[in-house]
C-alpha cells in the first residue's frame, strides 16, 4: 500500500503548486479582457488615454501570464509524477478535455500573445487589437476546458466504469455534467470580479497621490461599475451554485455548513469550531431556520446533515467549514465595495471621498483570498475522492516513496516562493510605478523592411 | 473493421505524440540553444537582442510540450503511468528550470538595471532543462523496470552513463539549434560570433550521434536487432547517409551566406536523430515491457481526441506561421520592444 507520509506531502505539493498557479491565471482572464475592452474603447473613440491605460496593463498582465504558463506546465505532468493512478484510472475521460484545452486555448492565447505583447508599432492597429481580443477569447477556453475538466471530477456524467477505470460514453454530458455550467459561470466572474478590484485598487490610489488623474479617474469608474454589476450577480451565482451542490455532493454542503444532523428544520451556523471526532460543533453560534431557507428556500427546509454518511465518506469538515465562510464573507465585502462606488459615483463623490479611496486601496489582495478559499471549500469538500465516487484520494498515488515526494515537494516550495514572490514584487513595483513609467520608447524587435533591404 | 481500428489507432495517435514531440524539440530546441550560449555573450546589448530574438515565439514554443505530455495521457494512460514516475527526478528538474526560463524573459527587463539573476536564470534554465530532457531520451531507450502494470523501480534508475551522455548530447544539439538561430535573425557582432560557434558544435553533435548510435546497438539487443537483421540493414542505412549528407549541408550554409540552410541543415539532424529513435524504440513505449497497442487507452478517448487534433492543429500551425512571419527578418543591436 501507500505510505500515507508519502500520500499527504504528495497531496500538500498539488494544492500548494495548483493554489500558487491559480492566482495567476484568475489575473490573467481578467486583465486580458480588461485589455482588450480598453483597446477596443481606444480603436472606438480614439482617445489616447485608453491606449495608455492599456499600454500599462498589458505589462502587468505579461508578467502574471508568464507566472501562468511555467506554473501550470508542472501540473499536468504532476497527474503522472505523483497522481498516476488517478490518471490511469480516469484519463480517457480528463485527458481529452485537457486536451482540448491545449488545441482550442493555448495555442490561440500563447500565439497571439507574442503579437499583442510585440506588435504594437509593427502590425496595423486593427490587427493589435484583434490579437488582444483573441488572447483574451484564449483565456476564457482555456477557462472552459480545464473547469468542465474539474467539474467532472466533482459531478461525473457521461462515463462507465469498467475494471476502476471511467470509459467515456458520451462527450457532451461528460463536459457538460450537472456541476459545470455553475462552476464555470462562478469561476469566470470571480476572475473577471477579482481583477476589477485590482484595477479599482491602482486607480484609488492613483488619485490619492494626484498622480495620472485621467487615466486614474478611467480605471476607478472602470473598476468601481463592473465591481458593482458583478459583486451582487456572483451572491447569485454562488448561491445557484450552492443548490447544485446540495443536489450532487450533499456531504460537501453539510461540511461547508457544519451541519450534522437531519433532525429539523435546518439552522444557519454563523460560527462553529467543527469537531471532527466528537461529530458536533463546538462555539456554535446560529441563527435557526435560515439554513433550510437559504439551501432549501423554505423555512421548514431540511438537509442531509453529515451523520447521514458514514465517517470514511465524510471531507475534513473544519476546512472546508472555515474555507466557505472565508470566500463568503470576502463576496459581502466586495458587494459593499462596489454598492458603496456606485452610490458615491451616482453623487459625483466618488473620485474626491478620501476615506473610500484609502479603503479601496487595501483592498486588492481580497479578490485572490476568495479565489484560494473558494477552491479550497470545493476541493476539500470532494474528499475522500479525488473523482467523486470513482476514486479515492488514498488509491490515486503513484508507486513512488517518500523520500522522492519529499525532495520534489522542498524543491517546488523553494523555487516557486523565490520566482513567484520576486514575481509578484515586480507587479507591486509596475503598479506603483503607474502608466508614465510604461511609456518608455518602443523600438521594434526587427524590421520586415532590414530584410527586405539586404535582398 | 473494428481489428484494423484497433490496431490503426495506437498508430496515429503514437505519430500524433512524436510529432508534437519533434515540433517542440525543434521549436523549444533553438531558443533553449539561445539561453544555453547566453554565458559565451557577456555584454547586455548582446543579451537583449538574443532574448529579443525568440521572445514573441517562446510561449508558442513551449505549448507543444503541454500538447505532448497530454496526448500521452490520453491515448497511452498506461505508459504515461509508468513513463512518468519512472522519469520524475529528471522530469522535475525540467519543469522548475523551465520555471526559470520562462519568468526570466519578462522578469529580465522589469528588473532592468538589477538583471543580472535573471541572466543567470535563463542560462542555467535552460542549460539544466535541456540535459534533464536529453537524460528522458537515454532512461527511455534503457527502458523501466514494471510489475503489474506500474512502474516497480527506483527513482534513480535513470542515472547511467549512457543517459548522462544523452543529456550531453542534446544540450551541444540544442546549443546548435541556438547559433543557426543566432546566425539567421541577429546582425552585427552576435552574428559573427555566432557563426564562430556553430562549427565546432555541428562537429561535437555529429560526434554525438556517432557515439550514441554505436553505443545503443551495442547496449541494447533489441535496438541491434532493428537495426541490422536481414533487409532492415538496407533499408535503414539510409538513416546514416542522410544524417551525413545534413551536417554537410548545415556546414556548408555557415561557411557561404545562406544561414536559412544551416538552420534548416541542423533541423534536419534533430528530425533524422528523432526518427532514428523512433526505429529503436517502437513498438514500445515503455521498454521493454508495453507496446503501443498495449498502452492505449479507449478508442473513444482517442478518436475524440484525434478529431480534435484534425481540426485545430492545422490553426495552431497557421498562427504559429503567421506570428514567425510577422516577426521575421534581422534583430539589430539596440532594437527591442520592452
Amino acid at each position: 500500500m501507500v505510505d500515507p507520509h508519502a500520500l499527504l506531502l504528495a497531496r500538500i505539493q498539488f494544492g500548494f503548486t495548483i493554489s500558487v498557479h491559480i492566482i495567476f491565471p484568475a489575473f490573467s482572464i481578467g486583465s486580458s479582457a480588461f485589455v482588450a475592452t480598453l483597446l477596443v474603447l481606444w480603436r472606438r473613440t480614439g482617445s489616447d488615454h485608453y491606449h495608455r491605460i492599456a499600454r500599462f496593463w498589458t505589462k502587468i498582465f505579461a508578467v502574471s501570464f508568464a507566472m501562468g504558463v511555467v506554473s501550470g506546465i508542472p501540473l499536468s505532468y504532476e497527474l503522472g509524477t505523483n497522481w498516476s493512478r488517478y490518471s490511469l484510472a480516469t484519463g480517457n475521460v480528463i485527458g481529452p478535455l485537457i486536451g482540448y484545452e491545449v488545441l482550442t486555448a493555448f495555442f490561440l492565447e500563447s500565439t497571439f500573445l507574442g503579437i499583442m505583447l510585440f506588435g504594437w508599432t509593427r502590425v496595423p492597429p486593427w490587427l493589435h487589437v484583434t490579437s488582444a481580443v483573441l488572447v483574451a477569447l484564449g483565456t476564457m477556453i482555456s477557462g472552459f476546458w480545464i473547469l468542465a475538466a474539474n467539474s467532472w471530477m466533482q459531478t461525473p456524467a457521461g462515463h462507465i466504469v469498467q475494471n476502476g477505470v471511467a470509459i467515456p460514453v458520451d462527450w457532451f454530458r461528460v463536459i457538460f455534467n450537472p456541476s459545470f455550467p455553475y462552476r464555470f459561470t462562478h469561476m469566470m466572474t470571480a476572475a473577471y470580479l477579482t481583477t476589477s478590484v485590482v484595477v479599482l485598487a491602482a486607480g484609488a490610489r492613483y488619485l490619492l497621490q494626484g498622480k495620472f488623474p485621467e487615466e486614474a479617474r478611467t480605471m476607478l469608474r472602470m473598476g468601481v461599475g463592473m465591481v458593482a454589476i458583478l459583486g451582487p450577480a456572483q451572491l447569485f451565482f454562488g448561491d445557484q451554485h450552492g443548490l447544485n451542490t446540495l443536489e450532487h455532493q450533499p456531504a460537501k454542503i453539510a461540511a461547508m455548513e457544519g451541519h450534522w444532523e437531519n433532525t429539523g428544520p435546518a439552522a444557519l451556523v454563523l460560527f462553529a469550531i467543527p469537531d471532527q471526532e466528537g461529530e458536533r460543533n463546538r462555539a456554535e453560534i446560529a441563527i435557526p431556520r435560515l439554513g433550510g431557507l437559504i439551501l432549501k428556500h423554505d423555512l421548514n427546509g431540511r438537509y442531509a446533515g453529515l451523520k447521514d454518511f458514514p465517517k470514511a465518506d465524510r471531507p475534513p469538515v473544519l476546512p472546508v467549514f472555515f474555507a466557505f465562510r472565508i470566500m463568503a464573507g470576502i463576496g459581502v465585502l466586495l458587494i459593499t465595495l462596489g454598492l458603496t462606488g456606485a452610490y458615491l459615483w451616482s453623487r459625483g463623490k466618488l473620485f474626491t471621498t478620501r476615506w473610500y479611496l484609502q479603503a479601496a486601496t487595501y483592498s486588492w489582495p481580497i479578490g485572490f483570498i476568495a479565489i484560494l478559499a473558494g477552491w479550497i471549500t470545493t476541493e476539500t469538500g470532494r474528499q475522500p475522492y479525488v473523482a467523486y465516487g470513482i476514486v479515492r484520494t488514498e488509491n490515486a498515488m503513484s508507486p513512488v516513496g517518500l523520500a522522492t515526494v519529499a525532495t520534489s515537494l522542498i524543491a517546488f516550495v523553494l523555487v516557486y516562493t523565490v520566482v513567484f514572490s520576486i514575481g509578484i514584487y515586480y507587479i507591486r513595483r509596475l503598479v506603483l510605478g503607474g502608466p508614465k513609467a510604461a511609456h518608455a520608447p518602443e523600438a521594434l524587435p526587427n524590421r520586415p523592411l532590414s530584410l527586405g533591404a539586404q535582398e | 473493421m473494428t481489428a484494423t481500428y484497433a490496431f490503426w489507432l495506437p498508430l496515429i495517435s503514437t505519430g500524433v505524440v512524436g510529432l508534437s514531440v519533434a515540433m517542440y524539440v525543434i521549436l523549444d530546441g533553438f531558443d533553449l540553444g539561445i539561453g544555453i550560449l547566453f554565458p559565451y555573450f557577456p555584454q547586455e546589448i548582446e543579451r537583449d537582442q538574443m532574448m529579443n530574438s525568440v521572445a514573441p515565439f517562446w510561449d508558442g514554443n513551449e505549448t507543444w510540450l503541454v500538447l505532448g505530455g497530454v496526448w500521452l495521457l490520453v491515448a497511452f494512460p498506461l505508459a504515461y503511468s509508468i513513463i512518468t514516475p519512472a522519469l520524475y527526478v529528471p522530469l522535475i528538474a525540467m519543469l522548475l528550470a523551465l520555471v526559470f526560463r520562462g519568468v526570466a524573459f519578462e522578469f529580465r527587463w522589469v528588473a532592468k538595471p538589477h538583471h543580472r539573476k535573471w541572466d543567470i536564470a535563463f542560462a542555467a534554465g535552460s542549460t539544466v532543462a535541456a540535459f534533464a530532457q536529453g537524460t528522458m531520451v537515454g532512461g527511455l531507450l534503457n527502458g523501466f523496470r514494471v510489475e503489474a502494470g506500474q512502474f516497480a523501480g527506483g527513482p534513480l534508475d535513470w542515472l547511467t552513463p549512457f543517459s548522462v551522455m544523452c543529456g550531453v548530447g542534446l544540450v551541444v544539439g540544442y546549443a546548435l539549434l541556438g547559433a543557426c538561430w543566432l546566425v539567421m535573425k541577429t546582425s552585427g557582432g552576435v552574428e559573427k560570433e555566432a557563426r564562430r560557434f556553430a562549427k565546432p558544435l555541428l562537429l561535437t553533435l555529429v560526434a554525438f550521434i556517432v557515439l550514441i548510435s554505436v553505443w545503443t546497438p551495442l547496449q541494447f539487443e533489441r535496438v541491434a536487432v532493428r537495426w541490422f537483421s536481414g533487409r532492415n540493414l538496407l533499408y535503414l542505412s539510409a538513416v546514416p547517409l542522410i544524417t551525413a549528407a545534413l551536417a554537410i549541408s548545415c556546414w556548408r550554409g555557415l561557411e557561404g551566406r545562406h544561414p536559412t540552410i544551416a538552420f534548416n541543415g541542423a533541423v534536419g539532424l534533430f528530425v533524422i536523430s528523432f526518427v532514428g529513435l523512433a526505429i529503436s524504440t517502437l513498438p514500445y513505449l515503455a521498454p521493454p515491457s508495453i507496446t503501443l497497442w498495449e498502452a492505449a487507452a479507449s478508442p473513444k478517448s482517442q478518436t475524440f481526441m484525434l478529431v480534435g487534433t484534425t481540426v485545430f492543429v492545422p490553426f495552431a500551425l497557421g498562427y504559429t506561421a503567421f506570428v514567425y512571419h510577422t516577426f521575421r527578418g534581422k534583430i539589430r543591436p539596440g532594437e527591442g520592444y520592452h
